[in-house]
């Protein structure tokens, strides 16, 4: 990720290259009966190639709605994009026609999904579903379509795939199932994958393999991956950068190491502090208190204001910095790290 | 029973089981039960009270009960019986809205007393059903094991059998029985023989309602404190399977008004002199060239009132139906 | 499942028998003289009625004038009428005729049913959606006895389109017949179609064949409306069983000489071997055309494994 100021953060081990994908600005609601809701709030990011990018956030922050905004598979109505832009390869795919929208999806990003078992049609065999990729975007026959899925599957490390190939998505195991997608999803080679929670649904053990393997994969063929999440061991063993979001905004970001070691936003210090470490066994274990926002009703002045144990409020706040009436837009708070507090550098300690 | 709305009661079973999450959810909680089986009723009442259908349907609903009880209220002053050949088959006019039938009588005044027998018949025969349905499917259900695996073969017996042709045997063996009830060919024949083939679905309702009933905690709770069967299954069972079994009867009242209409026109049914639709279509059918309003004036009555039951039954299950609002 | 499906023959077994032996009854054993009603207002010469309590097996109890009659059945023998004719026969003669009804009621079914479905459950909330809705709701509440005599009034007398009664002209005569026969059906399957995509239009499988890069035409055909029919493939399967049975009344009003009008006559005229042959003959196809379906379940849904 490159911050947009300049300052580049180098992610850790991988390959920088020129930015893959450029989201800027990005607004998405979604209009109900019953009001409004704001899900995405002008969000901007970029990525580069072989980079790996965590977005952070709770149930509710708008994490995967961007995603599927970028993909563009919202469901219109309800959701709608108010605005923004999201270049891909030069072109704002936003604007793109809808056919060949659809033609980035796939060979361009691609995307995995939280629950494999949903996620996958329960009618067609594994191999039809991934070989689908093959048909639509190379005009494959159906039985090349089918041996490369065998391929892929092999490539995903499915044991026997040859056999497994035309079983039914309900005969896999959970860990089996998520790789049956990620096997549809990296079949045309896409430049960027975002995978939506991968392993929220997967036992623990389970779930580092499947880490491993996006990890392999993306080693191997050098793609942007975009991993949403809110679990922070996943974020600090496997992305280069995070983005941390909170009520469709992103309220920090930077280098794991450095947004992990060193927030400089109390509700990223507050999700710090909230999970279990090993160096601070016996210690409390401290949640936020508070409710995640209502996306319809978004506090006014910082929307995390409500819950932050560092808010200032009227007398106490400095002028133009008061926590429930400005907005505390995101800013460069140290080089390469941006934050949307009113008082980083108290976080931060500096 | 109409050809099709033997259909209909199967898939009335699919629709109203749907309404069997609600209780299931809103009632494994010993302490809570009461509440919210109070709030299931006060939402729905909520629900319904925005609902257009269910307007509609209660309105022509009221009107067809109003015309069973206090018929002379709708019929112009023209009594059913007073005929005049001279009449015979004369069409609508002015001063008589839906002219005459075949004897001359006036045709307004004709289909409007025909309302009572349709709602004695459609209203025993639900009651018959719910009778006949509480108990063997609280056994069914209750007792589990072989008990059930009999009576739910029975049940597949019956339903394997068209209501409309079980009820038509019936109903034409009836007169040569020496059976009370059965032989007159009266509305009690009509309604017992319609129960008799037509009891299934609200027994399976009410199984299944007492199966996913009475696994539940406060059961378990109520049976620790020594409650016995019969308690058990009147005190806290049986209240879940009302909201199903509502829905499930107000639709059959309007099934049954047009299953007693057809086995009438069959002949099996009702018998002349009494009043029915079912008479008036079949008289009428003969005359559909020359004398169309003869079969069309009961018809529409009859349609508008099997579509109150069928509007309000189903106004009812999505108002009962948390997952339908939102 | 080929265990599944013999399993299952096996249990049909007490359900036919179950279902004949209680028109059997009804027919044969209420209290009561069964010859006297099976004479009616005719009178009947005592040598006939001793002849008819002999061919009935009057004198045995009944469970053992049941066991000869099934013993009889499953040897092919359906017994024959008062006027002597083999029952078999008849129903050779009829059932192809309402066979023909239904299957026509069935392709009104296919083709307005799921058509109409799946526009409104695609284009939810449209003007044609909440056409949908408000005439299957009312194609619901009218009784299919009124529907044959308003289809009879409106197309046949009045715009003189189709024939209004009997089989004289071929196929074409079981139009009108067919799609009062089927109308709620139709009803019934518009409404389950438009559900069933509805529903599967917000499913996550769907929003990965979006993410997939497929065309949206495959989008909807193949990944959702095959699912949406599984439903609605299944209930039409079994309602094939039931129209065979249920159409007694379109057969009068119509007058077609099917199987339905048979067993009617034959209910009116008290012929009770007739009666007894051909409701266990509906009731067969009922409980046959229900495992049809359930077997088709299996197949159309790979995640229902009869083992």
């Amino acid at each position: 990720m490159s911050i947009s100021s300049g300052a580049t953060a180098a992610p850790r081990g991988g390959a920088v290259g020129s930015p893959l994908l450029a989201v800027d600005d990005l607004q998405v609601e979604f209009r109900t009966g019953s009001g409004v809701v704001n899900a995405v709030n002008g969000i901007s990011y970029t990525l580069a190639q072989g980079e790996t990018l965590a977005i952070l956030g709770e149930s509710g922050s708008g994490k995967s709605v961007s995603a599927q905004a970028i993909m563009g598979i919202l469901d219109t109505p309800p959701a709608h994009i108010t605005g923004g832009t999201v270049v891909f390869e030069g072109r704002d795919l936003l604007t793109l026609p809808p056919e060949e929208q659809r033609q980035v999806r796939g060979p361009g990003i691609s995307m995995i999904f939280q629950d494999a078992l949903s996620a996958l049609n329960p009618v067609y065999s594994v191999g039809f579903q991934i070989g689908e990729m093959f048909r639509a975007h190379q005009g494959l026959s159906k039985k090349d379509a089918k041996r490369k899925a065998v391929e892929l599957m092999d490539r995903v490390r499915i044991p026997a795939a040859a056999q497994r190939v035309n079983d039914y998505p309900h005969q896999f195991s959970g860990g089996m199932r998520q790789r049956v997608m990620i096997a549809m999803a990296i079949a045309l080679d896409p430049k960027i994958l975002i995978a939506d929670e991968p392993t929220t649904a997967l036992d623990v053990t389970v779930q580092a393999q499947v880490m491993d393997l996006l990890k392999d994969l993306q080693r191997d063929t050098g793609m942007g991956l975009i991993l949403i999440t809110h679990d922070l061991g996943v974020v600090n063993e496997v992305a280069d950068n995070v983005a941390v979001m909170y009520a469709g905004r992103i309220v920090e970001r930077g280098t794991v190491d450095d947004v992990f070691s060193r927030p400089a936003m109390p509700y990223t210090e507050g999700l710090m502090t909230s999970i279990p470490r090993v160096e601070a066994k016996g210690g409390r274990l401290v949640p936020i208190s508070g409710q995640p926002p209502n996306l319809a009703r978004i506090p006014s002045g910082c929307p995390f204001h409500p819950r932050c144990p560092r808010r200032r409020i009227g007398a106490e706040a400095a002028p133009g910095r008061d926590c429930a009436v400005d907005h505390p837009p995101l800013r460069l708070v140290v080089p390469g790290r941006e934050a949307a507090c009113h008082y980083s550098e108290e976080v931060l300690g500096v | 029973m109409t050809d099709r709305h033997l259909t209909d009661a199967g898939h009335d079973e699919v629709g109203a089981g749907r309404v069997t999450g609600v209780a299931d959810a809103a009632d494994t909680q010993n302490e809570t039960e009461t509440a919210t089986q109070g709030s299931l009723w006060s939402d729905a009442w909520k629900a319904l009270r925005k609902s257009v259908l269910f307007w509609l349907g209660a309105v022509l609903g009221v009107g067809f009960i109003l015309m069973a009880v206090f018929p002379q209220l709708f019929a112009r002053g023209a009594k059913p019986r007073d005929c005049d050949l001279a009449n015979s088959a004369d069409p609508p006019s002015a001063a008589h809205w839906f002219g005459f039938d075949q004897q001359g009588c006036d045709y307004l005044a004709q289909v409007v007393y025909g309302a009572r027998n349709s709602l004695i018949i459609g209203v025993l025969a639900v009651l018959f059903i719910l009778l006949l349905g509480v108990i063997v499917g609280a056994i069914a259900g209750f007792y589990g094991g072989f008990t059930d695996g009999l009576l739910s073969r029975v049940a597949d017996i019956f339903y394997a059998m068209p209501l409309i042709l079980g009820a038509l045997v019936l109903l034409r063996v009836g007169p040569s029985t020496d059976i009370p009830v059965i032989s007159d060919r009266g509305a009690g024949a009509v309604a017992i023989a319609l129960a008799a083939f037509g009891w299934m679905t609200a027994m399976r309702l009410v199984r299944s309602q007492v199966i996913s009933v009475k696994s539940g905690d406060y059961v378990a709770a109520a049976r620790a404190m020594g409650a016995g069967d019969t308690r058990i299954l009147v005190r806290h069972i049986l209240p879940n399977a009302v909201a199903p079994v509502l829905v499930y009867a107000t639709i059959t009242v309007g099934i049954l008004i047009a299953a007693e209409a057809t086995l009438t026109f069959l002949g099996v049914g009702l018998q002349r002199p009494a009043i029915s639709w079912g008479l008036q279509i079949n008289e009428g059918q003969n005359l559909l060239r020359t004398a169309p309003h003869i079969v069309l004036f009961p018809s529409a009555v009859l349609t508008l009132t099997v579509m109150a039951f069928i509007l309000m039954g189903d106004a009812l299950r999505d108002a009962l139906d948390p997952r339908q609002r939102s | 499942m080929g265990r599944y499906v013999a399993r299952r023959l096996l249990l049909t077994i007490p359900v036919m028998l179950g279902a004949s032996f209680l028109i059997f009854a009804m027919v044969f054993a209420l209290p009561g003289d069964p010859i006297a009603a099976l004479a009616g207002d005719r009178p009947i010469a005592p040598a006939v009625a001793a002849q008819l309590r002999d061919d009935f097996n009057l004198g045995d109890p009944l469970w053992l004038q049941y066991a000869k009659y099934v013993g009889d059945l499953v040897q092919g023998d359906f017994g024959t009428d008062f006027a002597g004719r083999p029952v078999l026969d008849t129903i050779l003669q009829r059932l192809p005729v309402t066979a023909k009804l239904a299957l026509v009621a069935v392709l009104f079914e296919i083709v307005i049913g799921i058509v109409a479905g799946v526009l409104a459950g695609i284009r939810r909330n449209s003007f044609f959606d909440n056409l949908v809705l408000v005439s299957t709701t009312i194609v619901v509440s009218v009784p299919i006895l009124v529907l044959a005599f308003l289809a009879q009034f409106v197309f046949g007398l009045k715009l003189e389109l189709f024939p209004i009664a009997g089989v004289r002209d071929g196929w074409y005569s079981y139009l009108l017949p067919g799609l009062v026969l089927a109308a709620g059906s139709v009803a019934y399957v518009a409404r389950l179609t438009r559900t069933s995509m509805a529903e599967n239009l917000r499913a996550d499988y769907v929003r990965t064949a979006r993410a997939k890069g497929l065309k949206p035409s495959t989008v909807v055909v193949r990944h959702t409306l095959r699912n949406s029919l599984i439903p609605v493939v299944t209930f039409i399967g079994a309602d094939i069983g039931t129209l065979m049975g249920g159409a007694i009344v379109t057969e009068t009003v119509f007058n077609i000489p099917g199987i339905g009008r048979a067993v009617f006559e034959s209910i009116q005229r008290q012929e009770g071997a007739v009666v007894v042959g051909i409701v266990t003959l509906l009731v067969f196809f009922f409980i046959f055309f229900n495992l049809v379906v359930d077997v088709l379940y299996a197949v159309l849904d790979p995640r229902i494994r009869y083992d």
